[in-house]
């Protein structure tokens, strides 16, 4: 029985969220779908990597805006172009910093093992600590302020490695990679509730990081200029076939560039999810997908079977953190800005997790669905609901207060609406739309919503 | 072994050496201090300025933080889940608060030199706590019943809080809203300098008065509550053993009910609070759930003391480490160019986690070895 439902939902599914794509195509325009279409690629990523840690492994993460910002990041630090003069004015100073920041914390790692008595141990910490920050400090200081005077209205910051920026979706993963390694190793220990909790703050912290630190990425005053890997479309108009392909298909040629630069983009951005999606539907389907299950759904009984709970959740802690920083990198290359301020732990955070609940943890392809499905609700529902709105006031007076307070709010009942959808499909089909796959022969038939705390 | 006679034999006594050091170098410090000229004066002027700038904020904000996370600690010890909605609850509590408040001025009501908002809180908690209760009715109660595992719980209290905030948004919109009103200062700068001849100023504003005072009688009462009258024995008992408080007859729905009830009037004491002191704003209220997760878990989830305890740690260190000490430190005869501030101000909201962190790692009960989720 579950065999014929998932079998023709995902179709059904998928057919009417391309219908909704479509329509909005036809009655909107198709920039306004296309644009829709990138986002929700990324979207879908995003919900992606935090299938991988929610439905695979039953971990509470919370910190997703953490790892996109570091996606965002390696956007800019692998595609800007050097600054010269900045490295030239602070560089020394920075790597002196780093180098003794790396020796400070080499050398309180080795205290902590070669100093033998107690008593001596603990100052003798605190005293290299003091030291090497305090070194660190006066190396720091004035290189940033260096590097901040550098024609600061335009750069003020380091700059990258001038590399082609598709490179950069790689290095996002990797970044937020090493990054994940550090923080699961703080936070694992800690159970559901808290590593959510953890996780959220220490994604406000690395939020905080990137606004305050100028000469990293320019902090609040953001990165405006990052290349492209797609042609821009003044350049496109300025080609003589483009403008002969406009007019066999009988399309103003500004319309035309802005659609095929935006269908370039979703070609790139679908490739990766293609991908992506590929390589973690063959995860789920090993061994070793079917471990993380065993792992989540009865912990106990799989550190039995001698599984090292810990540390699998280590790894898949790092994986899913790594496809949220791909996404994140993508989100920056597509929006060509990375703008710190705009990765606000509270704005998205949940709303990823309402695209992995409404659906389907546990399974990829919903995973995807709840991204493309939810993306597009959410931005919809910005038009839709002063359209709503204005229907339903219709019958009050064109100044009246109410009415006019009524349009000025209708955008927020967005908010309203993901509340309701979340709630309701959590109550009626609390495994998202499209349920996860388990074994002929299960691996588990309880199903979590039921299983005893 | 010798870590094992360590960790459990009785604490280690104080030794003599250490105590003369410590006691040595304070004597240094403090000399110097004391034998400078118009060094009373000046030590007095440090302590002004810090009671000022640190001092009254932190008991301010630590009383907000620590009615927010008693609410918190509340409805985890009872119903054994984190609310996230709770910090909208407080925005939906304020928010009532801000309507009452402002029927209340259109009447010609007022509390004379107290704000408005004061007579206008009966209003605010009616309205949080019928949230409260409609969300118990129709989400939380269907997973009750079910003994659903606390994810499940969570994920619902995520959908409550967009439901929450999205209500929030459609009635009163999300943009600032001020709605303190009365007298603003009890002491001025200007007057505290002429009563006591210093150079250094203090002001004392109303509604920190408040915040101080209602924050005592708030907990005061609740604290009588919970070992006092029967209901609050219960609620007890069903947090510390949900079969046993079953078995004796303990009724499930009455205590979640008035631990619902409880929870809300305590996020609208704590919204109105933080609003007459700062000002009204949704998405203020939405980041607010950071701090007070991080007060309710540093003093151990579910214990009630705790979350008090952690609302002062997490709203003293918040204050303490971003504060720039030059002028104290300057009264007290040590002159500096830096601003010796620990950390930049725009760092203020993530003191609190790097705390929970190192709380976390260091003793990840809490302080008052709360509940292990």
């Amino acid at each position: 029985m579950r065999g014929n439902i998932t079998m023709g939902r995902p179709f059904w599914l998928a057919l009417a969220m391309a219908t909704a794509l479509g329509a909005v195509g036809v009655l909107q325009s198709w920039n306004v779908a296309l644009a829709i279409l990138n986002l929700q690629l990324i979207s879908a990523v995003m919900a992606l990597g935090v299938n991988i840690q929610w439905g695979y492994a039953g971990l509470f993460n919370f910190g997703i805006m953490g790892f996109t910002a570091l996606g965002g990041l390696a956007a800019v630090l692998v595609a800007m172009p050097p600054v010269a003069e900045a490295w030239a004015a602070g560089g020394r100073g920075m790597a002196m910093a780093a180098i003794t920041m790396t020796g400070t914390a080499a050398a309180v790692w080795a205290l902590q093992r070669l100093i033998r008595i107690k008593a001596l141990r603990g100052p003798a910490v605190v005293l290299v600590f003091v030291v090497g920050l305090a070194l660190t400090r006066s190396f720091y200081g004035p290189s940033v302020a260096a590097i901040e005077a550098v024609d600061s209205s335009v750069t003020g910051f380091l700059g990258g490695l001038g590399l082609p920026i598709t490179l950069s979706w790689l290095a996002g993963g990797a970044l937020a990679a090493a990054v994940a390694w550090v923080i699961g190793r703080i936070t694992l220990g800690l159970q559901s509730d808290y590593l959510a909790i953890a996780t959220l703050g220490i994604s406000a912290v690395l939020v905080a990081v990137l606004k305050n630190e100028d000469w990293l990425a320019r902090g609040v005053k953001n990165v405006t200029t990052l290349p492209r890997p797609v042609p821009y479309e003044q350049d496109l108009q300025g080609q003589g076939w483009f403008m002969d392909l406009a007019a066999r298909v009988g399309m103003d040629p500004f319309l035309l560039s802005g659609i095929v630069v935006k269908a370039l983009y979703a070609l790139l951005l679908g490739s990766v999810l293609l991908a992506l999606f590929w390589l973690s539907h063959r995860a789920l389907h090993s061994p070793w997908g079917r471990m993380m299950r065993a792992i989540r759904d009865n912990r106990d009984a799989a550190e039995a079977m001698g599984k090292d709970v810990t540390r699998r959740h280590l790894q898949v802690f790092i994986l899913g953190s790594t496809v949220v920083g791909i996404a994140g990198a993508m989100l920056v290359t597509l929006n060509g800005q990375f703008t710190p301020a705009a990765y606000n732990p509270f704005r998205y955070t949940f709303l990823v997790w309402v695209m992995v609940i409404v659906g389907g943890s546990g399974n990829n392809g919903g995973a995807i669905l709840g991204g493309f499905l939810i993306w597009f609700l959410w931005v919809q529902a910005e038009v839709g609901g002063p359209w709503l709105m204005a229907m339903v006031t219709s019958g009050l007076q064109e100044d009246s207060p109410l009415r006019q307070h009524l349009l000025n709010v209708a955008p927020h009942m967005r908010q309203l609406l993901m509340g309701v959808l979340l709630l309701v499909v959590l109550r009626l089909s609390p495994q998202g739309l499209l349920p996860e796959q388990r074994g002929k022969h299960g691996l588990a038939q309880q199903q979590i919503t039921t299983e005893h705390s | 072994m010798a870590t094992k006679t360590e960790t459990n034999g009785p604490p280690r006594e104080w030794h003599r050496p250490w105590g003369i050091a410590v006691g040595v170098a304070l004597l240094l410090i403090v000399l110097p201090l004391v034998g400078r000229e118009g060094a009373g004066v000046n030590l007095l002027n440090a302590l002004v300025r810090f009671a000022n700038f640190v001092v009254i904020p932190g008991m301010t904000y630590g009383s907000q933080l620590a009615l927010g996370a008693l609410g918190v600690t509340l409805i985890y010890a009872v119903m054994r889940f984190s609310d996230f909605a709770h910090g909208d609850t407080m925005a939906f509590g304020a928010m009532g608060v801000i309507l009452a408040t402002r029927v209340l001025q259109g009447m010609g009501i007022s509390a004379g030199p107290l704000p408005t908002a004061l007579l206008a809180l009966p209003f605010g908690i009616l309205g949080a706590v019928t949230l409260a209760l409609v969300f118990d009715r129709t989400v939380y109660r269907f997973y009750r019943r079910q003994r659903a595992a606390p994810v499940t719980f969570v994920i619902a209290s995520i959908g409550a809080m967009f439901v929450t905030n999205g209500l929030v948004r459609l009635i009163i919109g999300p943009s600032d809203q001020r709605f303190a009103d009365g007298a603003r200062f009890i002491i001025r700068v200007q007057a505290f300098k002429e009563m006591t001849g210093l150079s250094e100023g203090l002001a004392l504003r109303t509604t920190q008065a408040i915040t101080l005072v209602v924050a005592v009688v708030v907990v005061l009462a609740l604290f009588l509550f919970l070992n006092r009258t029967s209901l609050g024995k219960a609620m007890r008992a069903y947090a510390d053993n949900e079969d046993l408080a079953l078995l004796s007859g303990i009724n499930p729905e009455r205590v979640a009910l008035w631990t619902w009830i409880l929870a809300a009037t305590l996020a609208t004491i704590a919204g109105t609070l933080y609003g007459l002191d700062k000002s009204f704003k949704p998405f203020t209220y939405f980041q607010l759930l950071l701090p007070i997760f991080a007060s309710a878990i540093v003093g151990g989830i579910g214990k009630p003391l705790g979350a008090i305890a952690g609302g002062f740690v997490v709203a003293f260190s918040e204050i303490a480490l971003t504060y720039p000490y030059r002028k104290v430190l300057d009264y007290l005869g040590f002159e500096t160019d830096s601003l010796v501030q620990l950390l930049s101000a725009d760092y203020k909201f993530a003191v609190c986690f790097i705390i929970l962190v190192v709380v976390l790692i260091w003793r990840p009960r809490g302080i008052f070895q709360g509940r292990v989720i």
